[in-house]
């Protein structure tokens, strides 16, 4: 058994693997992997938290904020939380074990899924189940919030003025993937 | 649909972005094993469950997950004002002309 296991590494199934939904004026798609970390940190923390992680942690709420370089942002959630992703996939607790300020870093890569929702109908396409108003003057671009999206919680992030980021739990994500390819047959 | 104000986002949310928390102001007694039976009892389960201006505590359960306080009538349903937790409790006078007051208009 043993053996057997050393030769073949197990492969990690993307949970949205294959599934693509294109329409006239919206498509979605799975987002590819990435790493994720749940942050918690005090008033107090943030400025030695932000060195260490190399992104600025927005204190507005709805707001987010890139890195200078590379593929790292960091996404307000709650007056002490935030949603840090990075595209590389790069080792976030570690980056934000160099902070020495107290705060509560977790590793959540695989706990969410992201989908890509982008179009001119992108916004009909999410309104179909997300309660908040997503026009620009409402929902500018950068803007990002914890919500809900039909029967589940999800994270919505805009990063472009006709694409949206939706973050959902891994076991939520087959609903939430089937509802927006749903909603984006009505835009 | 309902639009609550959450003083974190500072902004309206919907309401089925929000969950109900029971009683606000409701004080924990300091030396809670010291308390009477009767004066525990008053803490843990009476509560005052008024017909019109409620002082009640809510959490942005789907937004920034914070709980705070709201001044609502329970007979239109209309909120009055939200404020951080730990804020001072508004006076009910404030909203007493803009209140039902226990009576139903219908």
């Amino acid at each position: 058994m043993a053996d057997a296991a050393s030769k073949e590494p197990a492969v990690r199934r993307e949970r949205l693997a294959g599934l693509s939904t294109t329409r006239e004026h919206v498509s979605v798609t799975p987002g590819p992997p990435a790493a994720r970390l749940a942050l918690r940190a005090g008033e107090d923390a943030l400025n030695s938290v932000s060195r260490a992680l190399g992104v600025s942690v927005p204190r507005k709420p709805k707001t987010s904020a890139r890195a200078k370089s590379g593929g790292r942002v960091a996404l307000w959630l709650g007056p002490d939380e935030w949603l840090v992703i990075d595209d590389d996939g790069a080792d976030l607790p570690a980056a934000a074990g160099r902070a020495k300020a107290l705060h509560s870093a977790v590793d959540v890569s695989h706990r969410n899924v992201a989908i890509l929702v982008a179009g001119e109908g992108a916004e009909a396409c999410l309104a179909a189940g997300c309660p908040q108003d997503l026009s620009l003057a409402a929902f500018p671009v950068g803007a990002c919030s914890r919500t809900v999206l039909g029967k589940v919680e999800i994270v919505l992030w805009r990063t472009g003025e006709q694409t949206f980021h939706v973050e959902v739990w891994r076991s939520f994500a087959e609903y939430a993937y089937a509802f927006l390819a749903e909603a984006a047959r009505d835009v | 649909m309902l639009l609550i104000h959450c003083p974190y986002c500072e902004e309206e949310r919907a309401e089925l972005e929000f969950r109900h928390a029971g009683e606000a102001h409701v004080a924990r007694p300091a030396e809670i094993s010291a308390e009477s039976d009767e004066a525990f009892e008053g803490y843990f389960f009476i509560r005052t469950n008024p017909r019109g201006i409620a002082y009640e505590r809510w959490r942005h359960i789907h937004g920034c997950g914070r709980f705070f306080n709201a001044v609502r009538d329970t007979v239109s349903d209309r909120f009055f004002t939200t404020y951080k937790a730990g804020g001072k409790k508004p006076d009910a006078a404030k909203f007493a002309g803009a209140a039902t007051d226990g009576k139903d208009k219908g």
